[in-house]
């Protein structure tokens, strides 16, 4: 599988790291054990595009967001994760 | 008795080089052939028909293919170390001293023993091993698995390491081409001349595919001179690069090709400094695969006999090795194209004995082509093949109009038609689909990215071949935006190549389908009859398809019979699926260079080579190369330096070389802020020139890690952590970093390779420091306290910190320099603490130390330990936000009950305590109901003349003072032991802020 990181180009997966579903968000301080228990455990387990985190670590280091069909390898879009959640741009 | 010693090699043709002779030996028997044989081609050549005995029933078996598809030949090749077993003979280029032997056979291949098992075959049908093993259990170890471990399998492993290399390798390109036949070649020179990048790979170690084998014309001159024209072009292009001797085994994701060269497989041994196999991973925009087609058997009693060969097989034997693989041969044919294998028999003069079409009618041109070759023609079916274990002697044949005759030959050439090589299609997951014009399976929907031609798409026409490749290939590099000049496709004619399905020759006796495997037609309607309809529980229950040919020549005919016994068409049958890797890849060639020391780097501390020079004794720590102790003359066991170099620091000085800590340099506005978030307690509230001890949680309220925290200024602090977790932290604080906290202004850089650091520990320790900075800086007592830090030079101007932070419960520095000075450092302080007594000490004294402390490590924040259960609870800031603060306040994570950490002695202090024992109340039965708990790290104190222990255990905090039992059920261990606070030394701390 080859991820085409936005810094470095299109790289082996080899070179990146996955951490999982990309989906959901740190809950805000305020909010209550049951949010952030979701945000921990509960996960979607769509069958088709999922978008997730890799980290291009043998390369640029930035934490990527990669949306990847689990069904077939196929990735439709790779952006860097900074900015996305909170809605700024860095 | 066959005819050993007696030629079969034809007079002229072929493209052996008859000036090349090589000598090889075939289970010890001396042999010659040419440079350009295969293994094959070579036992054929010197009359060798029988060369293996069958998996199961250890039938007399011959040469069937000439390719990578041949089921039966497996060999030995070379001995010793290189030994490899299962090697196809067909494959196997000879070279001069190449020595190969039978396999599978015992004593010999002549006088197999275990060909018995022929006689018991009603037994082992499909399934046997199913049926005739269950029971008694214990049976199946003792008896039956060694015996069918001797009596089964194929040949033997090497009996010492691989004394070969292998590398892997990458390349890119534009357009990978698969298979180097007319096809291939046809769309290499189109794609080439375009100027894209383009690889070409053939299997073979010569270009040409089905063009090797069947004389032809193209472009008005004979196939063979195309070739060498088309190799000549495709050398001149720079772009373009040729793999020979390259199968492409597997289509990975995002157009990722997997690919073995076998670089020195045709030479005895490998020239210096040259790897025998190279593994290719193939990055290509696009790939054509034009892996051409394999014959199929057709299904008859006797159809396993040496001599019985593919038709195609026997044209290659003729045309290209110029080998006559009998002296009478007949053709058994469903197809046209075993015509052309008559024609070929004919052409080089060797006798037919008969023609078999099992199509009602012959053509009138191939009825003068049986006339000119001296052959009778029948119409009908091939019913026997007869024989001893060297070779058929007879066929029997049914005419279809009635009546049944014997044919007296040695060999019987069979056509039953063609299947696409469509494996790497597969590879993604696609299914074929059923051609009901050509009578098999053609690819579906291709991996993204590949285009099929020729054969291996199903058109078998050699310019219908011709054509697709350069035409596909020109859209290609069309699409891929290079230009049009692809010059003129290569013409041939459309030769014919219709074919009747003919799968089964339906009389009794064994008729092989699967021959690897030993499977019959009758096994395939036994499973059947026992409910294993589908496709892939026949494969499990008969073996079809599976072992090192993967089904290549029988698969479809299995699936046909299949089909016949279900009362089904074949499409419904479907097929099972193709997964990489589509050819037998050896795992060395996987590994290239990574194995043994080599499978990663082994990272050395700045101090290694001081280290080695003063008699360290090293382990493996994760990826490190640590000192554990430093032996000294007298020392019997590493006990004794152990218990030395902590007496050492606790008393005296001693000094360790901690640069394996990783170590995350963070700078920026919000420094302080983000390590607020990320660590557990607070940090932001921490001064310019002062350390703090921070510990991390994950989101779900476990510990993480823990290490120092300093400020260095407002907006810089170095934080360490511990050496395992180095690397997961930094990819977590990035994390936060990056995608939790986008706008905090902060900036992370690991640093754990740019510094070396040292820790300088015990009561004279600061002497020892300020031997070493330079004299301007204050490193005193009053000048650095507990928990300072500072910026300081040594040696005469060398950037260092100083960091006054303890580990051991001593008095204690950490003094850190850029790494390049690491060696200089210890040097330095080992000058400068000579005159203390310093000693170095390894992770063994320092494991000690720590215990003695009660401080926590990996033993214990192992993953399912809270801050409270390490007794740091109140490390938890109840000010801020944290990673895991959340979660860390969860019901079962507070519980009372929950294991807490505590220390133990032993009652009797003589007695030792072991990691890993489990608590259990005085007088209870050891169970899981009853344990309490576990023992995490033991250590023998020299300092306090006894076995300790940190372990965890229920309320552990609030029983200091009660007994309980350590059991250790693995090792015999049961031990009464005291609760205790984990902190065993100095527990006000006075040593440390002395």
């Amino acid at each position: 599988m080859r991820i085409d990181c936005p810094f470095c180009g299109a790289r082996d997966q080899s070179e990146f790291v996955y951490l999982g579903d990309a989906a959901p968000m740190r809950p805000a301080e305020s909010a209550g054990e049951a949010a952030v228990h979701d945000y921990v455990y509960l996960r979607d387990n769509p069958a088709g595009p999922l978008t997730e985190h890799w980290q291009h670590v043998a390369g640029c280091r930035a934490w990527l967001r990669v949306t990847r069909d689990v069904r077939s390898h196929a990735i439709s879009s790779v952006a860097a994760a900074a900015g996305v959640e909170s809605g700024v741009k860095r | 008795m066959s005819p050993r010693g007696s030629s079969y090699r034809l007079p002229a043709g072929g493209l052996v080089d008859r000036a090349k002779p090589l000598g090889f030996s075939f289970d010890g028997i001396g042999h010659s052939g040419f440079a350009g044989d295969t293994l094959a081609s070579a036992l054929l050549a010197n009359g060798v028909r029988l060369v293996g005995r069958s998996f199961k029933y250890h039938r007399p078996r011959g040469i069937m293919t000439a390719g990578p598809e041949e089921p039966n030949a497996l060999v030995e090749l070379r001995a010793g170390a290189r030994r490899e077993p299962n090697t196809r003979a067909t494959t196997a280029e000879l070279f001069d001293g190449l020595v190969a032997d039978s396999q599978n056979r015992w004593p010999s291949l002549d006088h197999d023993l275990m060909a018995l098992n022929a006689g018991l075959s009603p037994f082992l049908s499909a399934g046997f091993y199913y049926k005739t093993f269950m029971w008694p259990t214990w049976l199946w170890e003792k008896l039956y698995e060694p015996l069918i471990r001797k009596a089964a399998g194929l040949g033997r492993p090497p009996d010492a390491p691989d004394p070969d290399t292998y590398e892997r390798a990458t390349a890119f390109c534009d357009v990978l081409v698969i298979g180097a036949g007319p096809a291939g070649l046809a769309a290499a020179l189109a794609a080439g001349r375009s100027g894209a990048r383009v690889i070409l790979a053939e299997t073979d170690f010569s270009n040409g595919g089905r063009l090797l084998s069947d004389s032809g014309v193209i472009d008005g001159r004979p196939a063979r001179e195309w070739i060498a024209a088309a190799e000549a072009e495709l050398a001149a292009m720079l772009e373009v690069t040729l793999l020979r001797r390259t199968v492409v085994f597997g289509a990975y994701d995002g157009g990722t090709y997997g690919a073995l060269e076998r670089v020195n497989d045709h030479v005895a041994v490998s020239p210096q400094h040259q790897p025998r196999q190279r593994y290719w991973r193939i990055i290509a925009r696009r790939a054509i695969l034009a892996a051409g087609s394999i014959e199929r058997p057709i299904v008859f009693p006797g159809n396993d006999r040496p001599g019985v060969m593919l038709a195609s097989a026997v044209r290659t034997y003729i045309e290209r090795f110029a080998v006559a693989p009998g002296r009478r041969v007949a053709v058994f044919t469903a197809s046209d194209d075993g015509w052309s294998t008559v024609r070929a028999l004919k052409d080089a003069g060797v006798a037919v004995a008969a023609v078999v079409d099992a199509r009602a009618e012959t053509s009138a041109e191939h009825q003068a082509l049986a006339t000119s070759a001296g052959a009778p023609l029948f119409n009908g079916v091939v019913t026997d093949a007869r024989g001893g274990r060297h070779g058929i002697t007879a066929i029997s044949v049914r005419r279809h109009g009635g009546g049944t005759l014997v044919v007296a030959t040695d060999c019987l050439a069979v056509a039953g038609g063609w299947n696409p090589n469509l494996g790497l299609t597969c590879h993604h997951g696609a299914r074929p689909r059923w051609d009901a014009t050509i009578h098999a399976f053609v690819p579906g929907t291709p991996p993204a990215g590949m285009t099929v031609v020729g054969a291996a798409g199903g058109a078998y026409a050699l310019g219908a071949c011709l054509e697709a490749g350069h035409r596909s290939a020109a859209d290609v590099v069309r699409d891929l935006g290079f230009s049009a000049c692809t010059g003129a496709a290569p013409a041939a004619d459309h030769e014919r190549t219709a074919v009747t399905p003919l799968w089964h020759v339906q009389v009794k006796g064994k008729a092989f389908v699967d021959f690897q495997n030993d499977v019959t037609a009758d096994d395939i309607a036994l499973a059947h009859r026992e409910g294993y309809t589908a496709v892939e529980h026949l494969k499990r229950y008969t073996t079809l398809g599976m072992a090192t040919d993967q089904g290549k020549t029988g698969n479809v005919t299995g699936l046909a019979i299949l089909a016949a016994v279900a009362g089904r068409e074949i499409p419904d049958v479907g097929t099972t699926t193709h997964r990489p890797p589509a050819e037998p890849i050896a795992i060395g060639a996987i590994a290239g260079h990574h194995h043994g020391r080599h499978l990663r780097a082994t990272r050395l501390p700045p101090s290694h080579a001081w280290a080695t020079e003063y008699g360290a004794s090293f382990i493996e720590s994760g990826v490190w190369l640590r000192a554990q102790w430093y032996p000294r003359a007298g020392e019997t066991d590493w006990l004794q330096s152990c218990n030395r170099e902590v007496m050492a620091v606790r008393q005296g000085v001693g000094v360790c070389d901690v640069s394996t800590l990783g170590k995350i340099d963070v700078q920026g506005a919000d420094a302080g802020a983000f390590l607020d978030r990320v660590y557990a307690n607070i940090v932001s509230t921490l001064r310019v020139g002062r350390a703090r001890y921070g510990l991390m949680l994950r989101e779900d309220g476990m510990v993480m890690d823990d290490g120092t925290v300093s400020r260095l200024a407002d907006d810089q602090f170095v934080v360490t952590t511990t050496t395992a977790n180095a690397v997961k932290v930094m990819q977590h604080m990035e994390f936060c970093a990056q995608v939790l906290w986008p706008t905090l202004d902060v900036q992370l850089a690991s640093v754990s390779e740019q510094w070396a650091q040292f820790a300088l520990a015990g009561p004279r320790s600061g002497e020892v420091l300020e031997r070493v900075v330079d004299r301007q800086h204050d490193v005193s007592g009053a000048g650095l306290s507990h928990l300072g830090v500072k910026l300081v030079t040594v040696g005469g101007g060398v950037p260092a910190r100083a960091f006054r932070i303890s580990y051991s419960g001593e008095r204690a520095y950490e003094i850190a320099v850029p790494a390049g000075y690491g060696d200089a450092m210890i040097r330095a302080l080992m000058e400068a603490g000579a005159p203390f007594g310093i000693t170095p000490y390894g992770l063994e004294a320092m494991n000690v130390m720590r215990i003695e402390k009660g401080h926590v490590a990996g033993n214990e924040i192992n993953g399912t330990t809270t801050a409270a259960d390490l007794g740091l609870g109140g490390m938890m800031s109840k000010r801020k936000d944290f990673i895991g603060r959340v979660m860390a306040g969860r019901e079962g994570l507070v519980a009372p009950s929950r294991w807490a950490f505590a220390g133990f002695r032993p009652v009797d202090r003589t007695q030792r305590l072991r990691a890993g024992a489990h608590f259990v109340p005085v007088g209870a039965t050891a169970s899981a109901e009853t344990d309490q708990g576990y023992m995490t790290s033991v250590a023998f104190s020299p300092t306090l003349g006894h076995a300790i222990g940190l372990g965890l255990i229920q309320r552990g905090r609030d029983r200091h003072g009660e007994r309980v039992r350590a059991v250790d059920l693995l090792r015999n261990g049961d031990v009464e032991v005291e609760i205790v606070d984990p902190v065993f030394l100095d527990k006000d701390g006075a040593r440390m802020t002395a």
